[in-house]
């Protein structure tokens, strides 16, 4: 293991009236690939900053491997990162962008040639060590930048959003290259991402930032099955939020009784949280549920259907179950009995889900 | 106007091979015309002026108004001083405003606007204004200083073999042309992920400043050189009025006496400054072109 701890204690930072961090705590253990989720200007990315020194908390600390960094310049810290903007040096090709760090150690040009054209292998790019930045795609950029936070061996890698600039097929395989590299070099990782697919296929934990604040963090499968506050349940995955009536300790919800996750709010009028997958969807003729929309999605498919009083459910489902279910078909729907999350009921009248991921 | 005549064919000319892809070929006519007219309008009094120089209504063709400006009095120090205060404008000038624009940024984005400003004034205050206050301000030297580091350093600054107060007056007089030129090469760069990268790799400022900046900022660091060369070599009203002479005081100092000559220098001055704007230029573009 490489890596060492970071510890974020009461991390707070405001610009002018704007907070952007309201006392963030949070531990990353040795090792670990944590990835910041949230929206923007939930305050990950400067909470990247800080362990980077491109940013100084008002208050709080920084701790790295238990020592305080938080009044440490930038260029004397013991972390690589790699940037949301292509961020090589335009006048230096590949492998001098890779060992600008070792020059400025001044290692011997020898040795740290000989260590760029290593790390340059490691990331797939052995023989465009002589092309330049404008020579190379987003995604090789984004590579050489890995290979040259890499370089220097820090303890924490700090990844800044570094795949938001790539084209989506390029976005999964090298989020997976990380993941693989991070794993062999067992370095600490801090994974900033607004994309919640990208934070669930390759972090150990997922913490999920709300306002300056740490909403949830947890293991992906925590975080998505036991989303701890409504706001995690609805920014990670899709949610449905059906009217419920409460009844003690369980929730009523079309036409079935559940039992309740987590806090209980206090009016019976309740918006019960449901997966789209955790819904069941039997076609029938005569179902008390009607296909609006179904998109297909290749392995899933995904329907769109409205209760008879109006409200509008999206369901997963299969796609070869889905043949016969096309816009205008019936079905009964029935919810996976398993506890649900609850939230006060929301005023606002309309309550379809968004169409997202 | 008569000059114009050759230029005329080829305005006509262009209409007329009516050709498939039309608008490639007409563009080109036209681009061909506005570049005629330009050269005309440049060249015309350039070549009458080499005209006037070579051609003695005696003798016929002779460079001897040429031969006459090397041996001229105060041909060399005057050209050395020109050369010399250009330098130091270049150096000073840079030194003062790239960390400047820098700092303001990355550091202090709100700042950006009156820096602009600043730096735009002295193309707002007439160069006569400029001088008056100067001078004004090199004229007060109260007795009792006399004795002071002060007072000394007013003469030192008018010190005739290197006049620093001209290398000053030049500073703010090039300042706009400078700010501009490094505003636009930064503004072609991601400054600040390029520093916090360079930063990020353990570089300290000033290794970020030489090896991540300088280097990355070369086209814009060139044209204001070049730009603030052309400036100083042609600067007169300053020098002029506080009593300097530089290459451009000195030409027109000469021009009384001899008319053919005073001619010869001025073209010779033009040549001088396009050779060297030249030369900074390809230096620039070859650098770039190498890394």
């Amino acid at each position: 293991m490489n890596g060492a701890q970071v510890e974020f204690r009461g991390l707070r930072r405001a610009f002018g009236t704007t907070v952007a961090l309201d006392g963030l705590d949070l531990t990353v253990a040795p090792g670990e690939l944590i990835a910041l989720l949230g929206p923007s200007g939930c305050g990950k990315t400067t909470a990247l900053r800080c362990v980077a020194g491109f940013e100084t908390p008002d208050a709080g600390a920084v701790l790295v491997g238990g020592e305080d960094i938080t009044r440490v310049p930038a260029n004397r810290r013991d972390a690589g990162m790699v940037f949301q903007s292509y961020s090589l040096f335009p006048n230096l090709n590949a492998r001098d962008n890779v060992a600008f760090g070792m020059r400025v150690r001044k290692v011997p040009a020898a040795k740290r040639h000989a260590r760029a054209a290593e790390l340059l292998e490691l990331v797939g790019l052995p023989s465009q060590g002589g092309r330049y930045p404008h020579q190379l795609s987003g995604g090789q950029q984004q590579r050489v930048a890995l290979a040259r936070a890499l370089a220097l061996e820090p303890s924490v890698l700090l990844l800044d959003e570094p795949l938001s600039a790539l084209d989506a097929k390029v976005r999964v395989t090298l989020r997976e290259e990380i993941r693989r590299l991070q794993l062999s070099l067992g370095i600490t990782t801090i994974f900033v991402t607004h994309d919640q697919e990208e934070a669930l296929s390759v972090a150990d934990h997922v913490a999920v930032l709300k306002d300056g604040r740490l909403e949830q963090v947890g293991t992906p499968a925590e975080v998505y099955d036991r989303p701890a506050t409504p706001f995690v349940a609805e920014f990670v995955g899709t949610m449905n939020h059906l009217p419920g009536r409460l009844d003690g300790d369980q929730v009523e919800v079309i036409g079935q009784r559940l039992p309740v996750h987590g806090e209980v709010p206090a009016g019976p009028d309740v918006d019960v949280l449901v997966r789209p997958e955790t819904v069941l969807v039997t076609a029938a003729h005569d179902g008390d549920a009607e296909v609006v929309t179904a998109s297909f999605r290749g392995a899933s498919v995904r329907l769109r259907l409205r209760l008879a009083d109006g409200t509008e459910v999206l369901a997963d489902l299969p796609g070869h179950d889905a043949t016969r279910l096309g816009p205008g078909g019936r079905a009964f729907l029935r919810l996976v009995r398993r506890p649900v999350l609850v939230a006060p009921r929301a005023t606002a009248p309309a309550k379809v889900p968004a169409a997202g991921v | 106007m008569a000059a114009l005549t050759p230029a005329a064919p080829p305005v006509t000319d262009a209409p007329a091979p009516a050709r498939r892809p039309g608008r490639p070929r007409a563009g080109r006519g036209w681009r061909g015309a506005v570049l005629v007219i330009a050269a005309v309008y440049f060249l015309t009094p350039l070549l009458a002026s080499f005209v006037f120089t070579v051609n003695d209504p005696v003798t016929g063709f002779t460079l001897d108004a040429y031969l006459e400006i090397f041996s001229a009095e105060g041909f060399v120090s005057s050209l050395l001083l020109s050369l010399g205060l250009a330098a130091a404008t270049i150096v000073t000038v840079l030194v003062l405003t790239l960390p400047a624009m820098l700092a303001a940024r990355l550091s202090a984005p709100r700042l950006r606007p009156v820096l602009e400003v600043l730096c735009t004034l002295p193309l707002v205050v007439p160069p006569i204004t400029f001088v008056a206050g100067i001078s004004t301000v090199l004229r007060w030297g109260p007795d009792y200083l006399a004795t002071t580091p002060f007072y000394m350093t007013l003469i030192a600054v008018q010190n005739p073999s290197f006049p620093v107060v001209l290398v000053i007056a030049n500073v703010v007089l090039a300042l706009p042309f400078v700010y501009r030129a490094l505003d636009a090469g930064l503004g072609a760069m991601d400054v600040r992920t390029l520093v916090e990268a360079a930063r990020n790799c353990g570089a300290s400022w000033p290794h970020v400043l030489l090896r991540v900046i300088i280097p990355n900022l070369k086209s814009g660091l060139a044209s204001a050189s070049f730009l603030t060369l052309a400036l100083v070599l042609g600067e007169y009203t300053v020098a002029r009025l506080l009593g300097f002479q530089p290459f451009s005081v000195w030409i027109v100092t000469i021009s009384g006496s001899n008319a053919a000559m005073s001619v010869a220098v001025s073209i010779f001055s033009l040549l001088l400054t396009w050779l060297l704007l030249l030369v900074l230029s390809t230096a620039g573009t070859r650098r770039r072109r190498q890394s």
